[in-house]
């Protein structure tokens, strides 16, 4: 880099290359554009990447096993779940060992909970055998087979011994072989019994109802979205009072009033039954079942829907529809081959909004949505506040998490992010 | 090329009114006919009513009042896509979503033609504007001039006998706008088409019409070809609007049929020809173009009219030089002289006498 070298990287005044030379003039424009974000950055990394990350890692994280029982563990290594025998005394010391210890600090319950998502019963079990076994001397009561089968059942039965070695892994895959209806067995992933088969037909539930109201959500968005850009300015701003309103009334009031819509004493089915179109006796059933589910959730989310596609249509002038007419294009051609097309990408940004907003939804199904209209996010909710089965809820979360990224890719790849425009 | 006495009007407007609030009157009784063929440009400032009347006959917006007349059918209640008139937009308006081939192939396709006869079509078009090989192209990676021509292509290529153009030149370039200026006419001509355009530009109205129509406040204030739009415009207006023009405010003394005698409010006499004033009495603007005034002492007529003139500026522009005069309390009196050896060069602060020829000099309404 001498400064008679002709082809050299390009020299600034005072010999350094240009471009080192500019990287530092740059540098505290840059650290003061950081400075000023940093604030926003910190906040949401700790409020929202940080909380996110680590329930996504519950979803694999299973150390508890290993910490409650550490000495077991190890003894159950050397044990053949396969065999059909109960393992030897030695495990059985062990375990008395590392429960002694568990029942001071009083995390068997807690393990107990942990093993009840595999094998019901569990909780119960490890809760009413720790307050005998922390009467057990780990030296003199020896040996304790027997005396822990006495002390309950479970101690005796292969399948207990099993089910703890097999979830005896730091990091498992088994909330998430729940989370698509299969377990994590001795034997490897297993079909889990039909009757708890539920979550599968959830994530397809939700998918397909998603789906549903984004297609309401166009097919009642799309009108309105083309009012409000072609109507006079004094009758569009009306109409986009009338769009916004339902955002200043809160959720839970809108729908609590579909609920006071529809059902079955409610006021279409009166009304219904008034003008003479449906017998008293046989009232629609349009809530607490997925019909209700859909007429709400289009309802909340059209807003999201029409906005994106009322700024797209805005940015069309009126003269490529005028040109389509003035070279013999009928009104419904003009629109179809002129207009529509240019509106597509509005159409695709509603689209996102409203289904990654759906897919997710959890109070307006909840309410409305009884047992048939339930979505996975309500069964998230279940798991995270009622079984207190998190890693389970992380696994789904993680699942819903992943469909969404890979929807958006195929939207990517089929439609084009470029085609995604909010506005402007 | 134009023959007006031929057949009847081809596109006539015959007393048509448009309000657009129902209180004020955008165009005031337009009256109006072009014969077959004929290039006609609609030239006014913004809000003159020209493009009101343009959108009028394209049918995007509806007369109030009168009638609009195509080869002799009354167009008011046909629609647009039925009245197949080609129309060039100001901004181009190509469909961006469709290739070049595609905008061009459009109007045929909703003419329901067939595929072959359509690709043989689009490629004579895009042949005559001389974009044969964009037709693969989109719309955005053409440049302004580029979309123009394919505007131009589209509005003809379904053969229309009256093709509409709205300003389309507007967002171009001096040098690109004069070329196409060129193009346009050219085309027009060659096809044997009627056109009307919109521009508020007076250079290419008077470069490209066969007929200029000057509108002003709703109404055409003067329908005529260039050359006597600019040597004899009808009112002041018009003078003031087409071309460069000196104006002398005075007051008629005496009128005769071909000749009247202006004081002018410096208290002078001149000789004018009276255009449109009739009374002794009345105020006038009296209009002289700047190159019919001489002030080379060795070129001037015998019959010239003479008067004092102060030389204020002078103003180089290469081609001519430009001189700002005070001529009887008119500190803008503009005179021009072509750059040539032997012009004569005014120096700021000197008084010379001016002159022109009586019939250049115009007394019109104040």
């Amino acid at each position: 880099m001498s400064d008679t070298a002709q082809d050299g990287p390009m020299l600034a005044a005072d010999g350094t290359t240009l471009k080192q030379s500019l990287a530092r003039s740059l540098r505290r424009e840059k650290m003061r554009a950081l400075l000023l974000i940093a604030p926003l950055l910190i906040f949401i990394f700790l409020s929202f990447v940080v909380p996110i990350v680590s329930m996504l890692f519950r979803s694999i994280e299973n150390s508890i096993l290993q910490d409650t029982l550490p000495e077991t563990v190890v003894a159950l290594e050397n044990w053949d779940d396969q065999s059909g025998e109960l393992p030897d005394e030695e495990v059985y010391a062990a375990f008395v060992r590392d429960m002694l210890v568990a029942v001071d600090a009083k995390t068997h319950t807690r393990l107990g909970t942990r093993l009840n998502y595999e094998e019901t019963g569990m909780s119960s079990m490890f809760r009413r055998s720790g307050r005998q076994i922390s009467r057990l001397d780990p030296v003199e009561d020896a040996p304790f087979k027997d005396k822990l089968i006495d002390i309950h059942d479970g101690w005796g039965d292969v399948n207990t011994w099993a089910v703890i070695k097999t979830h005896a892994v730091p990091y498992t895959n088994g909330y998430f072989l729940n989370a698509v209806d299969m377990q994590r067995t001795p034997e490897g992933a297993q079909a889990q019994p039909e009757s708890k088969q539920i979550l599968v037909k959830l994530f397809g539930r939700t998918l397909y109802m998603s789906l549903v109201i984004t297609g309401f959500c166009i097919l009642l968005g799309y009108p309105i979205a083309f009012l409000l850009a072609n109507l006079p300015m004094r009758s569009a701003n009306l109409l986009m009072i009338l769009v916004l309103l339902p955002f200043w009334t809160s959720l839970l009031v809108r729908t609590s009033a579909w609920k006071v819509m529809l059902q079955q004493q409610g006021v279409i089915n009166d009304t219904l039954v008034w003008l003479g179109l449906v017998d008293d006796a046989a009232r629609l059933i349009i809530i607490n079942n997925q019909i209700g589910t859909i007429v709400a959730m289009t309802h909340i989310l059209l807003p999201f829907m029409i906005l994106p596609m009322y700024s797209v249509m805005q940015t069309i002038p009126p003269t490529y529809v005028r040109a389509a007419k003035s070279l013999g294009a009928t009104n419904w051609t003009a629109f179809w081959r002129v207009y529509f097309p240019q509106s597509i990408p509005g159409i695709g940004a509603g689209s996102i909004l409203v289904f990654i907003l759906a897919i997710g939804y959890y109070i307006t199904p909840e309410i409305v949505g009884g047992t048939q209209g339930v979505f996975i996010s309500n069964r998230i909710a279940y798991h995270i506040s009622s079984s207190l089965n998190w890693g389970l809820a992380a696994a789904l979360g993680t699942i819903l998490l992943g469909a969404v990224l890979i929807l958006y890719w195929a939207y990517d790849r089929i439609v084009g992010i470029d085609n995604v425009k909010l506005g402007g | 090329m134009t023959d007006t006495a031929v057949d009847e009007a081809f596109v006539q407007f015959d007393r048509v009114q448009k309000s657009y609030d129902g209180e004020i009157l955008v165009v005031k009784d337009l009256n109006l006919s072009m014969p077959k063929g004929e290039f006609l440009t609609m030239l006014g400032p913004s809000g003159s009513g020209k493009t009101t009347c343009l959108m009028m006959l394209a049918g995007f917006e509806t007369a109030t009042h009168g009638e609009i007349l195509l080869d002799g059918q009354p167009i008011n209640n046909i629609p647009p896509h039925k009245r197949g008139i080609g129309m060039v937009f100001q901004n181009y308006a190509l469909f961006p979503h469709m290739t070049v081939a595609e905008n061009l192939a459009f109007p045929l396709e909703v003419r329901k033609m067939g595929k072959s006869e359509r690709d043989q079509k689009v490629k004579r078009a895009l042949d005559m504007v001389q974009m044969g090989d964009f037709g693969g192209r989109r719309p955005a990676q053409l440049s302004g001039g580029q979309q123009q021509r394919i505007a131009l292509a589209r509005a003809l290529v379904f053969e229309p006998e009256l093709v509409l153009m709205d300003e389309p030149l507007g967002a171009l370039d001096k040098q690109l706008r004069e070329h196409m200026q060129f193009e346009i006419t050219r085309l027009a001509h060659d096809l044997g088409i009627t056109t009307v355009y919109v521009t508020h530009d007076q250079t290419e109205a008077l470069t490209m019409s066969d007929r200029v129509a000057v509108f002003e406040d709703g109404r055409i204030q003067q329908l005529a070809p260039p050359d006597e739009l600019y040597e004899e415009p009808a009112n002041s207006f018009v003078a003031q609007f087409i071309g460069e023009n000196n104006t002398l405010l005075g007051e008629i003394v005496e009128v005769g049929t071909d000749s009247c005698v202006v004081k002018l409010d410096s208290g002078e006499l001149i000789d004018a020809l009276p255009v449109n004033v009739s009374n002794v009495g009345d105020r006038t603007k009296v209009s002289i173009r700047p190159e019919r005034v001489e002030f080379n002492k060795d070129r001037l007529n015998p019959n010239a009219h003479t008067i004092k003139a102060e030389v204020k500026e002078f103003i180089y522009m290469g081609d001519i030089f430009r001189f700002r005069l005070s001529v009887a309390g008119n500190d803008d009196f503009i005179v021009k002289t072509r750059n040539a050896p032997d012009a004569v060069k005014l120096t700021p602060g000197e008084t010379i006498e001016i002159g022109w020829l009586p019939q250049d000099c115009r007394a019109l309404d104040a």
